[in-house]
Order: structure tokens, then sequence, then C-alpha cells
């Protein structure tokens, strides 16, 4: 081959200009065999314990059941190994895979048309506020102060970037959104959106009352729709049904493991009126030239390959893979299974609200209706106990006091229908060990 | 030669199968969700279709035949590095220690998933000259987005907001302008030379005071190594820019040249090109941004640390003496690019690959990407033409323009043809400044004789484009479907099942 390009050896093939030269010797970790690689990994893996612990881990990434059929599926090689279907002719599988995703997002979050997938639940808020921005050109964001903390960060990270303010509406003593700001607020006409999350990150029911939803649509205000736990759309009314314009959400709970934070996979749905300002990708069904019903890549005009710096966004990659398993996961259960799930997620986090609450230094810190997360105050740092759960093998939940310093002695505990009675059983015994009950008692804390 | 099944019958919809009540039992049947919440809480209806589970194993299994995967055959596509991706990799992922760690595990129950990124982000560094590197951004154009917002905290941080202007070549990917006008910064789009590089004289000319970063892609898109680099690199930090360097091409380099070397502040990879991670149909990738010392402090939040460890043993492997963590605190961060810390599972099959190699063998890598593209270049230019005709790294262009004044035959046409012969097409009409261009890149991980393979098909479908335009002109004539009405697609768009 070197003969046929006649260059004398590789190493001349490669050749830099003398200024940019590799002078120093790579810092490469040494090569493995395949079964070194193994267990090199393996022993990774077992320094992971985490993994195997009794976990009450929620807070935007949850451990839910997905058949196995979804692996054998999705990790076909045709699936696993191909580009963006560009060339729609040999990628009618996956083209119609995606389409059908997008009708799944729509049926489920009540909207019209939902894009091939965005990175996460926090970068489709991102998105959404931009496409928000876009639309009526005021350049304030509102967003509730009881969406996950880290789609707010994220939020704000974008924001900077564009030079756009964000402003928060506070928590309510029931653990949801306080609205009672928002009129007001409304009434000066800078914000592109007002953004809430249900459930919300406390785990609380939070869909804005109507009189809240007539006083946005009024004001010209889109209001987006926050979505962490994805599998509540199978039970909850619709982001639609409570007015959202835009809905951007997560859905990892459908079949994507937790994998230590990713990949997950983000979608953006919308009313019709959005549809050129949509980011991302999207798939068309259309025929070919033989009259043949088929999918495409279509809309492109809206993308950075054709638009350049007038694109709706940057975004290339997105997560077809994994959106490819949500879909998997959501064909597979069905509406019967997906309601079976979301009725176990219910009757779970509820045994377990019942169990803590009756320990004694134990209490619910709302009480709003939720679905299935819950917000418990130890009435001392939460840290403490969670370390001490810690100890005893347990995954407690997450520490409140890491967003919340007003919640520092709260722990977000998650009950999905992997939570057995017997795990409620054993992280209750735990706390009653180790929650300091003088202290409440005497409330000196 | 590979062949999809050329079967014609559109695959109903998952939407248009199955009986409700045709219910696989994956979960205990729960109780009505109206025992839990209040009615007016729930929704009424939901839409979605009962399958057996055989009948949706069946429609996948359909769909991913209907699929061209690298798998299924030999996939030229320029500047997206479609190599083979090892199967230990999936399998390392999918561990369950590496599947079932849940982002918020303390960092001290973690401590695997971290030393993975950590030896990730050290070879990194080591192979591309860098300082440091984030693991957060979930793909390129979103590491390019992080990288352009770190410049823009460091202009702010030095009081330098006045710094608003990106110089962007006019061979770079459509992410880069993208990305830029997403920072609020203004794109200024520069003429490539007659060599197919940026020209430092024409770079001089808009370069001033206002001047942000350089984006550069080196090779360039064309497959050129900006042979001229450390002189562009001078000329942009003399008015005090940055440099940054677009990672997609890194397997033209990696191992032989790094881009800290050429003077780069700023730079991004796809570790879904270049380290072999599944493409999965467009995503997930993982877009990994490193940085030059001066930089650091911005990075997206939060960024792996190991500190000694008190008890690692005497025997133990050095890495196994640290103990590694989450730094949330940084004052000066970016913030966070992302919901959770990184695309792990993806840190997961890049670490398992690099292990698979060495420095020698990734080093072994490019060298062989190179070689690849070389082979075909010098048998494509034969019966097409190569406009930058010189030694190219790992892809290079070839032009239909001559061919389509000859015959009518056009790159899409060359393309679509390709595919009838068990190839996917290669990249097309990019980079713009090429008429009627096919950029192909073979990868290394490519046998000869599929090269060869190739280059027969290639030339065959010239041939055959002179002789017999017309039957290039109808392909592609044995895929599922043929060539699709886009302007259908678009003008009356259908974008999900309208229902029953």
């Amino acid at each position: 081959m070197l003969e046929a390009i006649g260059v004398p050896s590789l190493e001349k093939l490669v050749e830099v200009p003398e200024p940019v030269k590799l002078r120093e010797r790579l810092d490469v970790v040494p090569a493995l065999s395949e079964a070194g690689i193994t267990k090199r990994f393996e022993h990774f893996a077992k320094k992971n314990s985490a993994a195997s612990l009794i976990s009450f881990l929620g807070a935007g990434a949850y451990r839910h059941y997905a058949p196995p059929a979804i692996s054998a599926l999705a990790m076909r090689g045709e699936f696993l190994t191909a580009y963006t279907p560009y060339q729609a002719e040999v990628s009618q599988g996956y083209l119609q895979a995606i389409y059908e995703w997008q009708t799944y997002i729509c049926l489920l979050t009540g909207l019209d048309i939902a894009n091939a997938s965005v990175y996460d639940g926090a970068t489709a808020l991102a998105e959404a506020a931009i496409m928000a921005i876009n639309t009526n050109g005021r350049n304030k964001v509102l967003a509730s102060r009881a969406i996950h903390p880290n789609y707010r960060a994220v939020l704000k990270t974008y924001c900077d970037g564009l030079d756009v303010e964000i402003d928060e509406l506070p928590v309510a003593k029931d653990g949801t959104t306080d609205l009672s700001d928002l009129p007001a607020l409304l009434a000066t006409k800078e914000y592109a959106c007002v953004a809430i999350q249900s459930p919300n990150f406390f785990g609380n029911i939070d869909a804005p009352p109507q009189t809240a939803q007539a006083a946005i649509k009024e004001s010209g205000t889109v209001l987006i729709g926050v979505v962490a736990e994805a599998l509540a759309l199978a039970a909850l009314q619709t982001p639609a049904s409570w007015g959202a314009e835009i809905v951007a959400g997560e859905a990892q709970s459908f079949g994507v493991p937790v994998a230590y934070g990713g990949p997950y996979v983000g979608f953006i749905a919308s009313d019709k009126e959005q549809m050129r300002r949509i980011p991302g990708r999207l798939v068309g069904r259309t025929v070919d030239v033989h009259g043949n019903e088929a999918f495409v890549l279509t809309l492109q005009a809206r993308e950075q390959h054709i638009r350049r710096e007038r694109a709706t966004s940057n975004i290339c990659t997105n997560q077809a893979h994994c959106a490819l398993i949500a879909t998997m996961y959501l064909a597979l259960m069905g509406k019967t299974g997906l309601r079976d799930v979301a009725s176990a997620n219910l009757a779970r986090s509820r045994e377990l609200a019942t169990r803590v609450s009756s320990l004694r230094g134990c209490s619910l810190q709302f009480d709003a209706p939720f679905f299935n997360e819950i917000v418990v105050n130890v009435h001392q740092p939460a840290r403490e106990v969670l370390a001490q759960l810690q100890r005893r093998g347990i995954l407690g939940g997450v520490d409140l006091g890491r967003y919340y310093p007003e919640y520092s002695d709260c722990i977000l505990m998650a009950a999905t229908e992997l939570t057995s009675s017997a795990d409620i059983e054993t992280v209750c015994s735990a706390l009653q060990e180790v929650v300091n009950v003088a202290s409440f008692v005497t409330g000196s804390r | 030669m590979t062949r999809l099944a050329s079967d014609h019958t559109a695959s109903p919809l998952i939407f248009e199968l199955g009986q409700d009540g045709r219910a696989n039992r994956y979960v205990d049947a729960g109780a009505p969700l109206s025992d839990f919440l209040p009615k007016d809480t729930l929704r009424e209806e939901l839409p979605l279709p009962d399958n057996t589970e055989l009948d949706v194993v069946r429609h996948f299994t359909r769909l991913s035949q209907r699929t061209f995967g690298i798998d299924v055959g030999f996939y030229p596509l320029g500047s997206c590095t479609m190599k083979y991706n090892p199967r230990v990799n999936d399998a390392m992922a999918s561990l369950p220690g590496m599947r079932d760690l849940h982002p918020y595990a303390p960092d001290e129950l973690a401590q695997g998933a971290l030393q993975v990124m950590y030896e990730l982000e050290r070879t990194f560094c080591s192979l591309f000259g860098m300082a440091a590197f984030s693991l957060n951004p979930s793909a390129g154009a979103h590491a390019e987005l992080a990288a352009l917002l770190i410049a823009k905290a460091y202009f702010k941080d030095r009081g330098q907001t006045h710094r608003n202007k990106v110089i962007v070549p006019d061979t770079a990917h459509g992410t880069n302008p993208a990305s830029a006008a997403m920072c609020g910064f203004k794109v200024i789009s520069l003429k490539s030379d007659e060599r197919g590089r940026v020209s430092v004289e024409e770079l001089k000319k808009v370069l001033g005071p206002d001047t942000a970063v350089c984006m550069m892609t080196n090779p360039n898109t064309l497959g050129l190594f900006e042979d001229h680099i450390h002189e562009i690199a001078k000329a942009v930090h003399d008015v005090g820019g940055l440099m940054y360097y677009d990672g997609a091409n890194a397997n033209a380099l990696m191992g032989n040249a790094r881009p800290g070397d050429m003077g780069f502040d700023l730079m991004h990879l796809n570790t879904h090109k270049t380290f072999t991670i599944p493409h999965g149909g467009g995503g997930a990738g993982h877009g990994p941004v490193g940085v030059a010392a001066h930089l650091v402090e911005f990075l997206p939040a939060p960024y792996v640390r190991a500190r000694p460890k008190n008890d690692g043993g005497a025997h133990a492997a050095p890495s196994d003496k640290l103990e590694f963590y989450l730094d949330f605190d940084m004052p000066k961060s970016i913030g966070p690019m992302r919901s959770f810390w990184s695309n792990f599972a993806h840190a997961v099959r890049a670490l398992a690959y690099i292990y698979a190699n060495g420095a020698e063998g990734l080093t072994r890598v490019s060298q062989l990407a190179v070689l690849n593209a070389n082979y075909i270049r010098v048998k494509v230019r034969e019966f097409l033409e190569t406009p930058y005709d010189e030694i190219c790294r790992h892809e290079f262009v070839a032009s239909a323009q001559e061919l389509k004044k000859e015959t009518g035959v056009r790159a899409l046409d060359i393309a679509k043809a390709l595919l009838d012969r068990g190839f996917m097409a290669p990249t097309m009409y990019f980079p713009l400044i090429v008429p009627e261009c096919l950029m192909i890149e073979p990868t290394e991980t490519e046998s000869k004789e599929t090269l060869d393979a190739f280059i027969a098909a290639l030339r065959e479908i010239v041939q055959t484009a002179k002789s017999n335009p017309e039957a290039i002109l109808a392909a592609p004539q044995y895929t599922v479907v043929g060539r699709l009405d886009e302007t259908r697609a678009a003008r009356q768009p259908d974008l999900r099942w309208p229902g029953h």
C-alpha cells in the first residue's frame, strides 16, 4: 500500500512540521489483552460497591425494571453501529423507530410534535428556554426553585452564554412552587418563559392551577413543563392539559440504566406552532420515488449543518440509541404494563412514607400529593444520618442540604417498583437506630 | 457484497399492532391509580398499544434488518470515523457495577467509576497535550459550546468582554459557527487558500483586539494538515485570542502529534469517533473538553480529582494508592453542561479501547488510518478529480464536478449507487468549498480487501455513469425504498402517527 501511495514508510506518511513534532513520551495506560481488560474492569466494577446496596436514591436518576428483551434488541449491531440516518434508503428501520419515539413522546405529553431527542433533561430545559426566547423575543427566564437543581444549573450555564437572566419562583410550605408573586412578575412582560417541573424535585405534583395557567398564557409567556421522572407521564395529567406549550424532559426511566449519570435521553415536545423552532433532528413520514411509504430526516433547514450560525441549536449528535431503548421499553410495557409500573411506584412510595413518618424523630417535610419520591425531615443534619445509614449498607437518599441550605435536615428518598417491603423495613429500622430522637423531642435543632 | 433485505413492504407502526390487554407481566399488577392520588391529578387515557413480547421483538428485529451499520458493511463517512466498535467495550460498560451505579452514589463507594474517569482524563491529557479535560459534555457540539463558554468566562475574568469575534475557516463543521452563536459571539468566516488551508496573511487581516477565539480542525475537513499551524497559533496569541481545536479528526494524529504542541488552548474530542464508542444511530456521544493550564479553573463542574490514600498498601498499583473524588468546588467554573457528571458508560468504553491499544497501539491506529485514506485516494484519482492532490491524512475529498458536466451524474447519484453496491455513502457536499464533494474516510479497521472492493465499486459506478448514466441516476434500486420525496416531507410535515 505504501508503494502505491509512493512514500517509503508510515512514519514519513504521518510526518508533521518540525515545530509541532511530538517530543514527549506518551503517558498512556499499558496495553492489555482482552482477558486482561475484562479483569481490570471487573476490578473497577467491584470498587463501585454502591451499585449493589439497598438504595433510595432517585433525584433525576431512577432504577426501574428493564425487560432483557430491550438489550437483546438494542444491542443488535445494525442499530448499535449505525450513524445518524442521513442516507434514508438504508436507514428505514432506525428512522421508523425514531418516528415511533416521537409519537410516544407526543402521546405521553399530550403535545403535537416531539424531536428525535436531546442530551438529557437538563439540556432539554435549556434548549426549551431558548425556543421560548426565540418565540417572543424576551430576554429573561423564570424558573421554579422546585426544578431539579442540576437542571437549573445547566439552564444558567446556557443562559450565561446568551446573556439571559434567570429569576426563580420560591418553594411554598407544602413543597410545591409558590406562585403568589407570579401575577406581578408576569405583568412586567419581561419573561420569555416560566418553567415548572411536575412531579417536582421533591416528588410533589406541581401542575399550576388554572388561574396561573390562564395568567401565563395571557401575558404571552411560554409555559415550559419539566419532567425528570417520565414514568409519571403514564399516570398524571399531561403537561399539555396544564397548559405547557413546551415540555422538556428526561426519559431515562424508560429502560435506560442509571450508569453513574449517563448516557440518558432528553426530549422536547411542543405545540405545532413551535415546529420550526424546535432544536435537533426530526423524522418525518413521506414517500419514495415509487410511492412507497418511507421515513426521512426532515425540516433540516433549522439545523447547524445547513444553517450554521443561524441554526436553532448547535446540536448534532443526540441520544438516538437511548431513545431507541426507551421506544422498545414503551412498546414492551404497553399502556397496561406502564400503568402497572406507575401503580407499583405509587404503592411503594406510600408504604415508605407511611412507615418512615411513623418513626420517632422522622417526619414528612411536605404534604402535597407526590409520585414516587418523598422528603423526610430527620431533624438533625441529613448528611450525618445518611453517613450512618451508609455504614449499615443502605443508601438512604439524597441530602437536600447539598442544594437547599434550608432543608439540610431533609433527605429526598425514592421508592420504585424495585423497592421491596423488606428494603423499606431495613431502612426504617436503621433510621430508628440512627436518628437522634432526643433532639427531635426537645426541638433543640 | 452485503445487501439489505430488499423488502419494499413497510413495517406497520408499533401503534398499528396489538390489542388492548395483550400485556407482558413485567411487574406485579398494582391497584388502580385512583387508590393513590386525587382523581383530578390523574390522566384519563393512556393511548399506547399493548403488544406481546414476541410481536415487539419481531417488530424491532425487522427494523434492525432495514438499517445499515458498521457491522453490516463499509462506512466511508468523512469526518465521522466509523471504525469497528469492539464488543468488549460494551461488555465492560454493562457490568452490573458500572450499569447500576447511581450518580448520587457516595464517592467512597464509587471509586471504580471515578478511577475510570480519572485514568481516561489523564490519558487524554498526555495524548493531546492538554493540562486537563472535563468529561462532562455529551457530544462534540456540546463540548464546543462548553469550550466557547470557557473562553467567554476567561475573557470576562480578565475584563475583556469586548472580545466578541470567533474566526471559523470556511471548511469548518457547521457546529462551530452554531456553537459560537449560542455564546453570543459574532462569527467571521475565513476563506481557505488555494492549498485548502488557512492563509496566515488572510487570518492576520481579521485578527484584532476584538478577537476571542479561532476555531480550527487539524487536519482540516479536506483531510489536509494545516502546516502553518504554529504561525497561525502565534498570530492569534499575539492579539490575545485563544486557539480552539475541533477534535472531530483526532483519529488522524493521535499518538503522532498533539494539539497542545501546536498551540491550541482549548479542544474537544468525539470519543464516539476516535475511541470506538458506537454511534448508535446518532448518539449518545461523548465530548470531553480539554484545556491548557490557564483555563483549567473555568472547566465545567464537577471535575474528577485524586488524592493520596492512607491505606493503599505497599504493593498496590500506583493508581490504587489514590482516592478519587468529584470536585464541585470550582468557583470560576462555567457550571455544568448536563444533568449528571458524564456519559459514564462511554467513558468505560473509551478507556477499555485505550487499554486494548496502549500508547504504541494508538499511534499505530492513526498511522494506519492515514495509510488507508491515502491508498483509496491514489486509486480514486485515476477516475475522479481529487482537487487537493497531495498526501492526505485520515480522509480526503474527491469531486464529481467534471463527471457531472460530462454525464449529469452528481456526487449524490454516486452515493446512492454505492448504497446499491452494499457500501454506505461517503459524506457529500461537505466541506462546502468543494463542488460535488465526496469526502471519504475509511478508518484503520478496514482490511485492504474491503478498500479494494470499495474502490472497484466506485470505479465501476463512474464507468457506468459514462456509458449509461440513467442506470446511476436511478439508484438506489436494491434498497428497501428508493429516493425519498424530501420536499413533501418538509412541506407536509408528518412527524408522528396521527392516531386511528
